[in-house]
């Protein structure tokens, strides 16, 4: 009897503990943040945990939530739905998921919760039409970055060969890997006096933004053939770090290659010495933006296609991405790189260039000889936001 | 089987102990990780039971889980390590997509229709690791982990090729909205058709396995090949048929996982669930009736642990850590058994009594 009573006990304190709700402090303001890769992955992910973080610390009542590595390989008993849920019972009132891999299920989540507002990052649902009125989307222009990182791989490459290892194919990598080669090819025609023709720029998509096991190629792998290829600068486009730390691994062997990292500002850390630079991401301007309207009530749906503050564009409280030098890069090359930037600049203040982007002028083609644009003419945002195949004069598939 | 007071205690030691030292080992860990064991436990327990999304939640795990580990329960116990049941569930789940993705029925029909497919396309996969055991001798590991990767490559080919969805190539469109599992409700978002699968599923294995001949002769070729062969049983075809239960099983599995958690097709669509079948079948002693138990435990703790990141900010491999422990005390105590309480184990010379009775 005694015991049969401790049980109820017991069992009502766990109902009870198992019911209460999350202790919301009154003043404060909750954003949940879902990753598609680990926080600390040097790459993707951890640039919007930092985004994030950024919002906390510019915002005195704000409270992240965080869920990483939300992917079937990592955490096949959680669907976006499942994190989703856990966020709002824990006061998140509005949600990035960091994705376009969450594309489809953020809609889907959205119209579940339509008091909670829904940023997917990457995303051009509101573009198309296909969002509930919750949905924003947002993307930086990482291409201005992306052609300055080509330009200093095309400056620093001692074999005319450059490796690009990408994700998946759709039109965002499509345009990043894209604008990468344009930079590279300027530089390597305008700087280095070059015949373009001499230079080889060739993609390797491994299938996904991070390596899955069974699923993907492997980065490692890919960055190695690229050097064993004679290839001496490899970019990486995926959110984490194989390409750098292959690098590094092959310069302390003794040879002289060259990498180059993508998004996250520790990007280099792993081999500084052999990473040229980082096109990176600075997300908590953006983030910070849209928690503020937010809280004030002031939110609207739009999609924004962020490009950087060209007036300071290192400045991370205003400018959301921009390109940062690596120990790799040569005093020669980091003057050769200013005129460039200088150019890019004066490109960007030019009012004429208002709905362009340096470097997608015609004559341009895409990779099966269709034109994009024609001489004298920019290519129109639209057509970079969907480019449908890589341009001409890159090695590597389209689709 | 009779039982002493003795060994039933022994028995019963032997099922609480080793998860008692798993608490006790776990809880260790995490004091050295700076966190309260009891809120940790406080905030698994609130994950998986904390109001009827959660439970939703756990059971949408659950569901493939169990048909997995009922599947291995068969084919473990035809003696059979069935490796290759996580491409058996990819494949289930590529033969449930086409028809929501590409043909136009009725919801009924086309739900319907999926499973069946499902069924069998884990079925052709499980029936090819069986005839490369049966025909060409190629053990059925070495085959399963082979068909495993096909299975990947044909799931990734379609979601980036044929199949793909415009301007996403990492996976199908979504499915059409009457094309998805009814649920119970819009809270309790659990398929009621796969719940009753599952337990039509769970009971006939159970009964099968326990009290027809061909459970018997499936016993029997586990135990001892030769020997069953001697008593007349067809190996080859007691195997084959174990296989081809067990892919079918997965294969509506892998259909769970498209028709109602994803509602599309997307590379790694089992995320490992099958692999986690296996330590499910294993902890429950290769237990048909244990199994769906123990696969509650092992989808209650993952679910409960999606809070653990989140609100303690642990890191989100420390579930696997802890599963690991839980498997490595129950290994540990199964040894132990074996070594020193052998009188307390299923003995093999009474099975064979039964088998022999039987016949």
């Amino acid at each position: 009897m005694r015991s049969q009573k401790w049980f109820y006990i017991l069992m009502c304190m766990m109902l009870v503990a198992a019911g209460a709700p999350a202790v919301i402090a009154q003043d404060e303001y909750v954003f949940g943040m879902v990753l598609v890769g680990p926080a600390d992955d040097r790459g993707w992910s951890q640039s919007h945990f930092e985004g994030g973080q950024y919002v906390e610390a510019n915002m005195s009542n704000a409270r992240m939530l965080v869920f990483e590595s939300l992917n079937p390989a990592d955490a096949p008993e959680t669907t976006l739905a499942d994190v989703v849920e856990l966020f709002v019972e824990e006061g998140a009132q509005i949600i990035f998921t960091t994705s376009d891999a969450f594309e489809e299920d953020t809609v889907a989540v959205a119209e579940q919760h339509p008091d909670i507002i829904f940023v997917n990052i990457s995303g051009d649902d509101v573009l198309t039409g296909e969002a509930p009125e919750n949905v924003g989307n947002f993307m930086t222009q990482g291409e201005w970055p992306r052609a300055i990182a080509g330009c200093a791989a095309a400056l620093s490459t001692n074999t005319g060969k450059l490796g690009y290892i990408g994700p998946l194919i759709n039109s965002e990598t499509r345009r990043l890997a894209a604008s990468t080669y344009l930079g590279a090819k300027h530089c390597w025609e305008h700087e280095r006096g070059n015949d373009a023709a001499d230079l080889t720029f060739e993609v390797t998509w491994i299938g996904f933004w991070f390596a899955i096991p069974g699923v993907t190629l492997d980065p490692t792998e890919e960055a190695n053939s690229f050097f064993d290829r004679g290839f001496d600068v490899v970019m990486s486009g995926i959110d984490t770090t194989e390409a750098i730390v292959v690098a590094g691994q092959r310069a302390a062997e003794g040879e002289t290659v060259f990498s180059m990292a993508y998004t996250s500002l520790q990007g280099c850390d792993q081999a500084p010495d052999t990473c040229i630079g980082i096109p990176y991401y600075n997300w908590g301007v953006a983030y910070l933006d849209h928690v503020s309207r937010a809280a004030a009530g002031e939110w609207e749906q739009d999609w924004d296609w962020i490009g950087p503050d060209f007036d300071d564009p290192t400045n991370i409280d205003t400018s959301v991405t921009w390109f940062q030098r690596g120990d790799g890069l040569s005093e020669e090359v980091s003057m050769q790189l200013d005129a460039f930037i200088e150019e890019m600049k004066a490109f960007a203040a030019d009012e004429m260039n208002a709905d362009g982007i340096f470097l997608w002028q015609g004559p341009l083609n895409l990779q099966d000889g269709t034109v994009l644009a024609a001489e004298g003419e920019n290519v129109s945002l639209n057509d970079i936001w969907y480019l449908s195949q890589l341009v001409e004069g890159m090695i590597g598939v389209s689709e | 089987m009779n039982h002493t007071p003795r060994s039933l205690g022994l028995r019963l030691v032997f099922l609480v102990l080793p998860l008692l030292v798993a608490l006790f080992v776990s809880a260790v860990i995490l004091l050295l990780l700076n966190q309260e064991p009891g809120e940790v436990l406080r905030q698994a327990w609130r994950g998986a039971f904390g109001n009827e999304r959660r439970i939703a939640s756990v059971l949408n795990y659950w569901i493939p889980l169990s048909f997995a580990a009922m599947g291995l329960v068969i084919t473990f116990r035809a003696g059979l390590w069935n490796i290759g049941i996580e491409g058996q569930m990819i494949m289930g789940a590529v033969f449930a997509t086409y028809i929501p993705l590409y043909v136009p029925l009725p919801p009924i029909l086309t739900i319907s229709l999926s499973l069946v497919l499902a069924a069998t396309g884990g079925a052709i996969w499980a029936v090819l690791v069986g005839v490369l055991r049966n025909r060409f001798g190629v053990h059925e590991i070495f085959g399963g982990v082979a068909l495993n990767a096909i299975a990947a490559g044909i799931s990734l080919y379609l979601v980036r090729g044929p199949w793909a969805l415009v301007g996403n190539n990492n996976q199908t469109p979504v499915f059409p909205r009457e094309t998805w599992l009814p649920t119970i409700s819009d809270r309790f978002g659990v398929s009621q058709l796969m719940l009753i699968l599952l337990v039509i599923a769970v009971l006939s294995i159970i009964f099968l396995m326990g009290r027809s001949r061909w459970g018997l002769q499936l016993k029997a070729t586990g135990r001892n090949r030769q020997s069953a062969l001697l008593l007349g049983v067809s190996v080859r075809s007691v195997s084959l048929s174990a296989f081809i239960l067990c892919g079918a099983l997965a294969g509506i599995g892998g259909a769970h996982r498209v028709l109602h958690t994803y509602h599309y097709l997307l590379p790694n669509v089992a995320g490992g669930i099958g692999f986690l079948g296996l330590l499910v079948v294993m902890l429950s002693g290769f237990h048909a009736a244990i199994v769906p138990l123990v696969a509650y435990f092992m989808a209650a703790l993952s679910a409960g642990s999606t809070r653990f990141q989140t609100l303690l900010r642990l890191d989100p491999s420390l579930i696997d850590v802890l599963q690991g422990i839980l498997v490595l005390t129950y290994v540990l105590f199964s040894g132990i058994q074996d070594r020193f309480f052998p009188r307390i184990r299923e003995g093999n010379e009474e099975m064979k009594k039964e088998i022999t009775t039987n016949e």
